[in-house]
């Protein structure tokens, strides 16, 4: 347990609604991404990448490739010692295999990475990868999870069966016969289809090899500037000091840079091997098809439910289709893993059990997307929810209500070994089903006009996140994130610089660090800059990813800050003779309490810079200070619900309202928060209603540009209006807990239950996302109950 | 995606352009609003060898009017169409205005052009439905002189039209002005290429709908008419259109390209759908 923050400190930023820093330069298009950091120099690489899904590779002749002008070399896995990354659990139940960083002997996805073209554009770049010719003997692709079991040639030969991890971490000799004395058993199998996060930047890198330094600089558009540079000195045999990873904005990241790829690694060997500044954007049908995807899994599940509508044990199967590697840092093992750890969500269930695979496939390798697994577990434990309630005439609100984990249960453990901390489970359903009933939604659903059906779907559920390494030990990395080290500075003109681990996609750290960092020095935020993504000017850090950044990030800054506080008061208590114990930081001023007696803190500052012979009791010089965090990770929490209307004719759906009931503790900036929100919630109703990398039977990606995938535009968004819960969580002294991937968990959830309950009078549920037009004419289809019956 | 290496002319007159497309060969291509060709260029889908920009012919770009007939210069960007609201100029063709802000977004209905649009005769495009539904006829400027095509005879499948390489489309003559139109399209995300559009046009005669056209798009490989439903409702009384029928006969007549079985079942029903919405829709200009 960290100590609190004094009583009598004045938290006057926190809270505030702050514009954020950021957006004036990214709305007025002077943010600096990779791609915009200037180079006279730099060569342009690009890949030449399978159009084959699987096969042996017989050859690759790059020489005519060599004779194209401009043209300054062709590497393959051979010219780069094929070098591999390696992303594994050290887990008997984990099978490890590598990813060669250039395909090697065989090719496992359309779009992996035969070679790396080097030219002076990336035009002739692009012309060269035309004139690079081989040979690839074609096997029959895995493309379904279900294609594994009859196609002999194993994608890994490590995995024959092609299930690269297979967890049974819980588990319960006494369910089935719980289940079997069970009221109701629901039993169900639900799906969810392949998503590709689409930030608006995609990656990109810019290497170059400083012989001053005898460094490797790679800018790099990444969420994890150390865990890059950890995998591209491990991949290239370079001590860390030789590499240092620089990491400008970055638009957008979701989980999807939460990963080193392998492009980045070859660029960096390119730029080793040729001793040249070499730069690559990926192009967005390189982004969609051959970088990073997630979330396809398959749960087959069933439930036991008492009369009364009280869970009574839970059996899941659950597979996830993991394509063709295991990405690093974070494994293959990363969407099991969370979906059977987390699945039981804000309800009490007395047994569990589950078997939780990754099965290998031929399309790109899974890496997390925001969310990771929570948007399907939650989609799940809701239509499980929606169809008891439906079988024992029980109302959707108050079967969820006799399941939820109650106040006077904290801390409350469940069977998958988790102890929950405080949160508002049952508070956050309450307010979400009393401002439906407020908004009039049953009103509107009967006041749908000839032709349309509307229906309202309700999910509670919790986020995890801020898993700090007690957690994250449980998973065996071999490398375990967790802490983080903030360090702050003061200036002799009394602003302060800090640095964290922590590294922005655009969320808006440098507003809301500074607000925590602000309340405890008793400046204003806009004297605090916030330094992130350079390896060699901050601490060794974990970056962004799980809504960790605000919690640890956050809470060290607040440490280092308290702990300058302590020294700005110290200071200001030997300039005016007085006891520290009685200075307060306040409004810009060291102030004593009860005389008003005070000096400006930018005085101090100059004091200490510039007339340090005055301080004669210091034993330090200078105002600097560092702090650490390390939570074990926490449980946000909200309810959401979405009114929908389908159009019988047409067959699309439309979110007509959207209501978010949001608990992630001390809020540090509602401006931030509700953003997170909103955007989250524009991402689910994506996964939910438009956007599916969907794939030929022969391996071949269908949807290669924005025409095919189809990312939900401000059009088809909703009005969402945002309630608050605070249930502070104090593993670190903010009180905070993260938040960043509520709105996607929670969206898909909300809107099938919305539509089950639009479509209620077919004998039919949807259990699967993305729902298509077709599907609802399918169902619509379906004779009504009254007329079946 | 960066589009293959291309030489780039630029033409400044009708006869220019033609003499060095003719010149330069079939490898060549016009471009006008590049709203089509580039994305199929970056693709590397297309690989023109050199290109000839058409975009500064000046005497391309205007709307007039020529007795019935609506005479529409091919580069005519489609925002201008949108824009062009005037009664006595649109008389008749008032659902033009109303298709174009179907296309796209705004920035690509600034840049791309109506005959970009036709020659590239994409089944789901606005103005090839509209050529059809308004018995355009085409006119090219090709080595051996002028020519003209009707919208009927125009497309010859998928993304093909009647104009052969050497030939510049230079105008759209829509001759058959209507009293009542509508537009019915679906897609699924604002702004996107319809997945299926239906347009209906037709005067009103002593209370009898008659020049009854229904055009369907993106279902087939091109923009079809609905040859049975517009007979069905051709002579029928205003206060008793067969909208039902027309419907029907709308989605049983079309053959989607789709060959899954429920995405094809899907295309019929929204014809269906889209013929009534747009009937309804059609009989409502008249009234006002
Ligand atoms: C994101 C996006 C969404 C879109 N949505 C829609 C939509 O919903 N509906 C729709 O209809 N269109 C849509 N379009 C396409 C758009 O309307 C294009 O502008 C149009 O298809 C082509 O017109 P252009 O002037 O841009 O032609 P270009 O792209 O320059 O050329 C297209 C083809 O026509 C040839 N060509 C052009 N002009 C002539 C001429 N005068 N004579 C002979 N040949 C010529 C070119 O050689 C080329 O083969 C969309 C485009 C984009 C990028």
């Amino acid at each position: 347990m960290v100590t609190l923050p004094t009583s009598g400190e004045s938290q006057q930023w926190v809270g505030q609604p702050l514009q954020r820093r950021e957006d004036a330069r990214f709305l007025r298009g002077t943010g600096r991404y990779t791609d915009d950091v200037p180079h006279a120099f730099a060569l342009h690489a690009a890949f030449v990448r399978s159009p084959i899904a699987f096969g042996v590779i017989r050859s690759i002749d790059v020489r005519p490739a060599l004779e194209i002008p401009g043209v300054i070399a062709v590497l393959t896995s051979a010219d780069l010692g094929h070098a591999t990354l390696t992303g594994f659990l050290d887990r008997d139940e984990f099978i490890k295999t590598a990813m060669p960083i250039l395909a090697n002997e065989r090719v496992r996805f359309v779009g992996e990475p035969l070679a790396i073209v080097i030219a002076t554009s990336r035009y002739i770049a692009e012309d060269a990868i035309e004139a690079v010719s081989y040979e690839i003997d074609e096997f029959d692709p895995i493309v379904a999870m279900d294609d594994a079991q009859r196609t002999p040639q194993p994608i890994h030969d490590e995995a024959p069966d092609g299930v690269l991890v297979d967890l049974r971490m819980f588990n319960d000799d006494e369910l089935e016969e719980v289940l079997a004395t069970s009221h109701v058993v629901v039993d169900e199998t639900f799906r969810s289809g392949r998503l590709q996060a689409a930030p608006m930047e995609g990656r990109g890198c810019l290497a170059e090899w400083i012989d001053r330094d005898d460094q490797l600089v790679v800018t790099v558009s990444t969420q994890l500037p150390h865990q890059v540079r950890t995998g591209i000195a491990q991949a290239l045999g370079l001590a860390e000091r030789q590499v240092r990873v620089i990491v400008p904005d970055v638009g957008g990241g979701f989980g999807f840079k939460a990963v080193l790829g392998r492009e980045e690694v070859a660029v960096a060997a390119a730029a080793r091997i040729l001793r040249r500044p070499v730069r690559w954007a990926e192009d967005r049908l390189e982004s969609l098809t051959a970088s990073f995807q997630g979330r396809e899994q398959e749960y087959t599940v069933r439930a036991g439910f008492t009369e009364d509508g009280v869970l009574t044990g839970l059996a899941a199967d659950i597979r996830c289709n993991i394509g063709a590697y295991s990405a690093f840092p974070f494994t293959c093992g990363l969407e099991p893993i969370m979906a059977a750890t987390e699945f039981l969500g804000v309800y009490k269930v007395p047994r569990y059990a589950s078997r939780s695979r990754g099965i290998a496939s031929n399309k790109p390798p899974s890496n997390a997307y925001r969310g990771v697994s929570r948007p399907q577990i939650v989609m799940v434990m809701e239509g499980l929810m929606d169809r008891a309630a439906d079988r024992l005439g029980i109302d959707r609100v108050e079967i969820r209500r006799r399941n939820t984990i109650r106040a006077e249960d904290f801390p409350y453990s469940g069977p998958n070994g988790i102890t929950y901390e405080p949160g508002s489970y049952l508070e956050a359903l309450e307010l979400c089903a009393a401002q439906v009933e407020a908004a009039g939604w049953r009103q509107r659903c009967e006041e749908a006009a000839p032709g349309f059906i509307r229906g309202i779907g309700i999910a509670n559920f919790s986020e995890r996140n801020a898993y700090g390494t007690a957690t994250m030990g449980l998973r065996r990395m071999p490398m375990t994130p967790g802490f983080e080290v903030a360090h702050l500075a003061m200036d002799a003109s009394g602003d302060v610089t800090l640095t964290s681990g922590t590294c922005s996609a655009g969320q808006g750290h440098e507003t809301t660090f500074a607000q925590i960092v602000a309340d405890r020095l008793g400046i204003a935020p806009d004297r605090i800059q916030l330094r992130q993504g350079d390896t060699d000017l901050t601490s060794f850090g974990w970056g962004t990813f799980a809504g960790r950044s605000l919690v640890i990030g956050g809470g060290a800054a607040a440490v280092a800050a308290r702990r300058l506080a302590v020294q700005l008061r110290e200071v200001a208590a030997q300039l005016l003779s007085v006891d520290a114990d009685d200075v307060e930081l306040v409004n810009g001023h060291a102030r004593v309490r009860g005389t008003g007696a005070s000096i400006s803190i930018d005085e101090i500052a100059k004091t200490v810079h510039f007339r340090s012979h005055l301080l004669t009791d210091r034993e330090e010089y200078l105002l600097e200070s560092h702090g650490s965090a390390d939570p074990s990770g926490m449980f946000s929490n909200g309810c959401h619900a979405a009114l929908v209307e389908i159009d019988a004719g047409t067959c699309a759906v439309q979110v007509l309202d959207y209501l978010v009931v949001e608990d992630c503790g001390v809020i540090v900036n509602p401006l931030v928060v509700d953003g997170q929100v909103r955007g989250g919630i524009a991402q689910g109703i994506g996964a939910t209603l438009y956007e599916e990398a969907s794939y030929s039977p022969d391996g071949q990606p269908l949807a290669g540009s924005f025409m095919s995938y189809l990312v939900p535009t401000a059009a088809e968004m909703p009005p969402i209006s945002i309630h608050h819960l605070e249930t502070p969580c104090y593993q670190t002294e903010t009180g905070v807990k993260g938040m960043g991937e509520a709105g996607t968990i929670g969206a898909p959830a909300v809107i099938l239950s919305a539509l089950n309950d639009a479509l209620r009078s077919r004998d039919a549920w949807l259990e699967h996302v993305p729902v298509t037009p077709a599907d609802i004419q399918r169902l619509l289809a379906l004779p009504t109950k009254m007329e079946s019956s | 995606m960066k589009p293959a290496r291309f030489d780039y002319h630029r033409a400044s007159t009708t006869l220019e352009a033609v003499a060095l497309i003719d010149d330069l060969g079939e490898e060549a291509k016009f471009i006008a609003g590049g709203q089509s060709l580039v994305p199929m260029m970056n693709f590397r889908l297309a690989r023109p060898s050199a290109l000839i920009d058409i975009m500064h012919i000046g005497d391309l770009d205007s709307i007039q009017r020529d007795g019935d007939a609506l005479v529409v210069g091919a580069l005519t960007r489609h925002r201008t169409l949108e824009t062009s609201t005037d009664p006595t100029l649109m008389g008749g063709f008032a659902l033009l205005p109303t298709a174009a802000r179907w296309i796209g977004h705004t920035p690509i209905r600034t840049r791309g052009t109506i005959g970009g649009s036709l020659m590239h005769a994409d089944a789901s495009a606005e103005w090839c439905m509209m050529a059809r539904l308004f018995n355009a006829q085409l006119r090219l400027e090709g080595p051996r002189g002028r020519r003209t095509v009707a919208a009927d005879d125009w497309f010859q499948g998928m993304f093909s039209t009647a104009a052969d390489f050497n030939e510049l489309l230079v105008e759209i003559r829509f001759t058959t002005p209507r009293q009542c139109g509508a537009l019915a399209e679906f897609s699924r995300r604002h702004g996107d290429f319809a997945t299926a559009a239906v347009a209906v046009a037709f005067d009103v005669v002593d209370d009898r709908l008659c020049n009854v056209g229904i055009v369907i798009g993106g279902v087939e490989g091109v923009p079809v008419r609905a040859g049975e439903a517009e007979t069905l409702l051709e002579g029928a009384s205003v206060g008793a259109v067969d909208v039902d029928g027309a419907a029907r006969s709308a989605a049983a007549g079309v053959a989607p390209m789709e060959s899954e079985p429920r995405e094809a079942a899907y295309r019929r029903h929204l014809v269906d759908t889209l013929t009534r919405r747009a009937i309804h829709d059609a009989l409502a200009t008249g009234v006002q």
